[in-house]
């Protein structure tokens, strides 16, 4: 199971392309997600950042074909691709499956973690009978061979198998239960996950042995990973490439480095000026004026212009495109060039 | 010397769970001064909500004293009692719940203003509720008397919270968890105001948070206070005990949480604890009750004897035999 050298040169598991999402409600039309493009390598991790309602969760959601009645896919397309021995061996484009193919391509090409892993199990089964059901949804494993590479995977996320096989959901902790649920997700060998706020909720140090899990697993495994995320340090923790996602769309991308080192976009520089550390000084903190936007009512323009110091004429009347900038980085503003220059010396008068 | 506003002399709770007795809070002590902050922090359980409300007289204690402008307040009478009430007030974790979803902003705010008898005219009570909302920073005052919570974001929701414990003009806040429930971008200015008040009318603030970057920075000129299973392990000055923890959980704590910068957070080592089992408060061990975690365990003494928070000439206060040990000099004897 080890990262082939030839698979990297390979075409993304995951491709999305201009994705636009609304909910009907009852005051209008919510964008939830707004043309969104954006590609997972084989084996990378991409974390997405933001506020809550910016639309990160319902990103997830489309990809496993799991949003709710109320929701509709304006436009776009998904692209998932299964590679073996080397090449790609299938090629799936997510929005045509019928209802009964998404069934299976969920948790056997592409498992979701979600947050909350309490809710995400049935109370009244044994954690061994939820594996069964998985595996017996899917025609997989069954009777010996489950619990050989249930109790495998189990140890993989650092569980006492035997004790975790036999028990109920709630006479596990918080962190057990999210480790349980990510055993799960890694049982049918899907090729991407998607983690919705894998530690919100969690203690430190559960947080932390959970971080430590994943970084083993991304390390042994070859699975790609998205993972939706408020908590900055998170993602720079754990992921390859980083989006920042705004009022449903994408304002930054670009690898992991790059973007916590040379922020362009006006709103991932306040947010990483906006998140106290331990090493950092009181006077480094600046807040961001305002708040998130409504999704319904939406502003003119750049949607973050109501809450930028730099927003002049063009930005409250026309909204900036994801333009490339550098090696992978890319950025919708229309003052990228100029916005941490200035933001410094709006600062530091 | 003047009396601190508020002290808490060798403080417990027990509450009965399963027919068994359990000490959510265990024989602990700090003072407050006037217009300083404290930061309590720790995991879930650790006891430091329990802590805050036995504070703001929401829980009485089951041992120990609690002393509010020197006064002992288990012997107050009914009216020095409510005036320690009012005295002390408390801002909840979810702005979301605490506000009344069926009452205007300026009913949320009028209604104590009222109750309490502190306006004597209609024409004042409209200008105090005016006056509370800009020193929280909901300007112009006028968009939002009028509305109801579901009209304003969490943040200002938040704020509206806070206006309310402003309104019977408290000397001490006791804030749990007030910024986790509000968004990122607005958390720093949130804080901001909450600091920014305690300034201006001299506020004392026990704020309770599971967040330590957030602690160093809130209570930038006061102190944190790290708490383990119901006992007070480390109290120091804040920046101080963030850059130089001593005690070992503590110093597991801060090893264990990522930083917001990839070149700071991949290069962290962070420690290993013995356990990763957090004991029930059912069946606590017995001495220190970290040492079946603790990765500096010492054997015997860690295991038959509770250490006591020990406080050092630098300011520091913690709670673990080998630091004691170590730091011998230091102590400040009693």
């Amino acid at each position: 199971m080890m990262l082939a050298q030839q698979e990297t040169n390979l075409p993304p598991t995951i491709s999305i392309k201009n994705l636009s999402i609304d909910y009907k409600a009852k005051r209008g039309q919510v964008q939830a997600v707004r043309n969104i493009s954006f590609e997972v390598d084989r084996g990378e991790a991409m974390a997405l950042i933001g506020e809550s309602g910016s639309g990160k969760t319902t990103i997830g959601l489309g990809v496993v074909g799991l949003l709710p009645p109320t929701a509709k896919i304006r436009q776009g397309e998904i692209i998932y691709r299964r590679a073996a021995d080397g090449k790609i061996v299938d090629e799936i484009d997510v929005l045509k499956l019928n209802p009964q193919q998404i069934r299976q391509f969920r948790w056997k090409e592409c498992a979701m973690v979600f947050q909350g892993a309490l809710n995400a199990f049935n109370p009244v089964l044994r954690i061994s009978d939820q594996f069964a059901d998985t595996a017996s949804a899917h025609n997989a494993l069954r009777g010996m061979a489950l619990k050989e590479r249930a109790t495998e995977i189990l140890h993989m996320v650092r569980l006492d198998a035997d004790r975790v096989w036999r028990s109920y959901p709630h006479e596990l902790s918080g962190g057990m239960r999210q480790r349980v649920l990510i055993a799960l997700s890694l049982l049918l060998e899907p090729q991407l996950i998607i983690m919705d706020e894998p530690t919100t909720a969690l203690d430190v140090l559960t947080q932390r042995n959970i971080m430590d899990v994943l970084k083993d697993l991304r390390k042994n495994l070859n699975f790609s990973l998205i993972f939706i995320s408020h908590d900055l340090s998170l993602a720079a923790e754990l992921a390859d490439k980083v989006s920042t996602v705004y009022a449903g769309k994408i304002v930054e991308l670009g690898d992991v480095y790059t973007v916590f080192r040379n922020p362009y976009h006006p709103y991932t520089i306040g947010l990483i000026h906006a998140v106290p550390t331990l090493a950092g000084r009181k006077e480094d903190l600046t807040s961001i004026p305002g708040s998130p936007p409504d999704l319904i009512n939406m502003p003119t323009g750049c949607k973050f212009h109501p809450r930028c110091p730099l927003a002049d004429d063009q930005c409250k009347t026309q909204e900036p495109d994801l333009e490339e900038i550098g090696k992978g980085h890319r950025v919708a503003c229309w003052k990228w060039q100029t916005a941490r220059e200035t933001l410094k010396r709006f600062k530091a008068s | 010397m003047t009396s601190p506003l508020l002290e808490l002399n060798h403080v417990s709770r027990t509450f009965m769970v399963k027919k068994q007795q359990i000490k959510a809070v265990d024989d602990v002590s700090f003072s407050l001064g006037t217009g300083e902050v404290l930061c309590l922090v720790g995991e879930s359980g650790c006891g430091k909500t329990t802590t805050g409300k036995i504070i703001a007289g929401l829980l009485s204690p089951s041992s120990g004293k609690i002393f509010f402008k020197g006064n002992d307040i288990s012997t107050l009478s009914k009216d020095q009692h409510n005036a320690y009430r009012l005295g002390v007030q408390m801002i909840h974790q979810d702005p979301y719940a605490s506000l009344n979803p069926t009452q205007t902003i300026f009913e949320i705010l009028a209604t104590p203003l009222r109750y309490h008898k502190l306006v004597k005219t209609d024409k004042e009570c409209r200008d105090r509720v005016l006056s509370l909302l800009e020193l929280v920073d909901l300007t112009p005052p006028d968009d939002f008397v009028e509305k109801y919570p579901h009209q304003l974001s969490g943040g200002q929701r938040q704020r509206v919270s806070i206006a309310r414990s402003l309104t019977v003009n408290p000397s001490f806040l006791v804030a749990d968890e007030a910024v986790s429930m509000v968004d990122v971008s607005i958390r720093i200015s949130l804080l901001r105001t909450l600091s920014h008040l305690k300034d201006e009318l001299g506020l004392s603030v026990l704020f309770i948070t599971h967040d330590l970057a957030l602690a160093k920075y809130f209570a930038w000129d006061g102190r944190i206070g790290v708490m383990y299973l119901g006992r007070m392990v480390e109290l120091s000055p804040a920046p101080f005990l963030v850059d130089h923890p001593q005690h070992p959980y503590t110093q597991v704590l801060l090893s264990a949480i990522p930083e917001a910068d990839p070149d700071i957070t991949r290069k962290k080592q962070s420690l290993q604890l013995r356990s990763m089992d957090v004991p029930s408060l059912l069946r606590l061990p017995s001495g220190c009750s970290f040492h079946p975690r603790c990765p500096r365990f010492a054997g015997q003494l860690c295991q038959e004897q509770i250490p006591s928070l020990t406080s050092f000439y630098d300011g520091s206060a913690v709670a673990c035999h080998l630091v004691m040990d170590d730091r011998k000099k230091d102590v400040i004897k009693a």
